[in-house]
């Protein structure tokens, strides 16, 4: 029984590039990000450029994937598109993971009224529906990048909030946290060393899942109008055009809809493998 | 010297039915190097003093009484800070169940590390010792067993992990919270060895809960026996398993399997259950389900000092008739 000395990140690195899903999820992921960076060395021509002339073709070696109505090369703004969807689904993910964190850690290990209040909070976001709140914000303060992101971070707050909540109040109450008490460890300690790792595993999976969904919420706000402002090219205003279009030119709905689809199975791969790589009983299996 | 005095503690849960009166004027000592039992059937308080010494009762508990006195200082009135300097440090513990007191996602090593987040010494140091202290408890190849998860090791090597976690911080007085009771007899025997065997090295004194009464009388020096709340004997561990003196430990003693001589179909019970704690009978105690019930029963005996090294709370005693 001679086991290497690894430390714990090589070991979840080791037995994520085991699982050929987490493989596969981890390069589609790498390929959109690569995407994005790149974006402006990719583009075969300048996604807003209009060209009336050459509008509405079908793909052909000059337009991979054709054009749309004002004759704007759709792979051009495909790509660029993934810039804005990793620029919404990155910060919001993290925004919310973070303070869905706080809250939710809190409300766990902290005193009974403090839990009530904080879940009132969460239940007050939660009840907002997302398409009015979001109406209601873009009214005040006009459609923008920021503003889908600062929508996004506050209707998914709930979600993470509640899941570190409850996954607190359960290890909160097993015997080893009372073990780490009977040993004199501080709040601090308990909730950073013994706490948090054992949250960690799920919350990794539960971001990677609801980044396609995040995502898909900036694809619905474009579409709505309530996104990021034309002429900036987003995966959802190329499905947003291409739907009233779809009869005579559905490349327009494929260049918005494949990658979305395609972004959402890479991230989920990624989410469910780095999950049973975190988790050490998970490990055994594979 | 003495480790521990615990003085007249007492202390209620406050339930929807009422105010639960879990322990009642409970009073004993730990020497040094002593090592104390703590004997009695389920719910008659051991898990409340336990929680009372460690200063971490649940929420609805209150200590209406009484003092717990650590090394000349009286833990009840320490603020959480001042509680966190005595616990791991000069008191630890171990739990009854060894697959629920690690924590799953870190390795064994890790928490080994962490748990002498005090000592200012270097890791590798931290590591040394934390393999010292799984050799001295006899897990093989510890080295490499540091970097395995808890998941990884059976109920008794956990349980012995427990133990050299709990010994890591060199304790004057460890606390052991049924620690066999969910190991097969095998592994209690060499639990028990180790305990032992570990006490002589360190010098520190145990506090011992158990419903096991061979395992006490074959650890302990001293043994307490608890009754619904309340001590009904305490003495030297021959004293009281060759003289029993209170009817409750005389009852206990006849019904352990490990004394009944001959062959019966059924084994001998206690009759009857512990009372209702929240409407607790007047006078003794023990009186329900007394075979020796007389009419002096219907007021609360005192501790009666039956030898230099034994005393008992059964008015039979202050009679002359036992």
């Amino acid at each position: 029984m001679i086991m290497k000395q690894n430390n714990e990140l090589q070991l979840i690195i080791k037995h994520f590039f085991r699982n050929i899903l987490g493989v596969a999820g981890f390069l589609i992921v790498m390929l959109m990000v690569l995407s994005a960076i790149f974006a402006d060395f990719i583009v075969p021509y300048d996604p807003i450029a209009l060209n009336i002339k050459e509008r509405l073709q079908g793909p052909s070696f000059s337009h991979l994937l054709g054009t749309d109505q004002l004759g704007r090369d759709i792979f051009s703004r495909m790509v660029m598109g993934s810039r804005v969807a990793l620029q919404v689904a990155l910060p919001t993910v993290f925004g919310a993971v973070s303070i869905g964190f706080v809250l939710g850690m809190i409300a766990g290990f902290g005193p009974k009224w403090l839990d009530n209040a904080i879940i009132l909070l969460l239940d007050t976001l939660r009840s907002f529906p997302t398409v009015m709140f979001a109406l209601a914000v873009v009214a005040l303060v006009g459609p923008s990048l920021e503003t889908v992101i600062f929508i996004i971070i506050v209707t998914s707050i709930p979600t993470y909030g509640r899941v570190v909540r409850t996954q607190t109040l359960s290890i909160k109450s097993s015997e080893f946290i009372l073990a780490e008490k009977s040993m004199g460890s501080s709040t601090a300690r308990i909730l950073l060393v013994h706490i948090l790792p054992n949250i960690f595993g799920p919350i990794a999976v539960l971001s990677a899942m609801e980044i396609p969904t995040i995502i898909g919420l900036e694809a619905g706000l474009s579409f709505l109008g309530m996104g990021v402002r034309p002429p900036t090219p987003s995966w959802g205003s190329l499905l947003n055009e291409g739907y009233t279009l779809i009869r005579n030119t559905p490349w327009l709905l494929i260049a918005g809809g494949v990658p979305l689809i395609i972004t959402t199975l890479g991230f989920t791969f990624l989410g469910e493998t780095l999950r049973d790589a975190v988790d050490p009983k998970l490990r055994k299996r594979n | 010297m003495t480790i521990l005095d615990v003085r007249n503690l007492s202390v209620d849960y406050e339930t929807e039915q009422g105010t639960l009166r879990a322990l009642r004027d409970v009073s004993f000592t730990i020497e040094d190097n002593k090592i104390v039992g703590v004997v009695g059937e389920s719910g008659c308080g051991k898990s409340t003093l336990i929680s009372s010494i460690i200063n971490l009762l649940a929420n609805n508990a209150v200590l209406s009484s009484g003092e717990i006195i650590f090394q000349g200082k009286d833990i009840v009135r320490l603020s959480e800070d001042e509680m966190r300097d005595i616990l791991g440090v000069g008191v630890s513990i171990i739990f009854q169940d060894p697959m629920q007191t690690h924590n799953p996602v870190l390795t064994v090593g890790r928490q080994m590390m962490d748990i002498q987040y005090r000592d200012k010494t270097s890791k590798e140091k931290k590591k040394e010792a934390a393999i010292d202290m799984l050799r001295v408890v006899g897990i093989p190849d510890p080295e490499s067993r540091l970097s395995q998860y808890p998941h990884e090791f059976s109920g008794g090597m956990r349980q012995r992990i427990a133990i050299a976690m709990a010994l890591m911080v060199k304790p004057s007085l460890l606390i052991a919270d049924e620690p066999t009771t969910a190991l097969d007899a095998t592994l209690e025997v060499q639990i028990i060895e180790k305990l032992r065997e570990l006490q002589g090295k360190i010098n520190c004194s145990i506090l011992f809960i158990s419903h096991h009464l061979g395992v006490i009388a074959e650890l302990c020096d001293e043994v307490i026996v608890m009754y619904a709340g309340e001590i009904v004997e305490h003495g030297d561990v021959r004293d009281v398993f060759h003289n029993a003196r209170h009817p409750y430990t005389q009852a206990l003693f006849a019904c352990d399997p490990g004394r009944i001589k001959e062959k019966s179909k059924n084994l001998p019970t206690i009759k009857g259950s512990i009372p209702n704690l929240i409407d607790l009978p007047s006078g003794c105690i023990f009186k329900h389900r007394c075979t020796q019930r007389i009419s002096v029963c219907d007021t609360s005996p005192a501790m009666h000092r039956v030898s230099e090294k034994q005393q008992a709370k059964c008015h039979l005693l202050t009679q002359g008739k036992n």
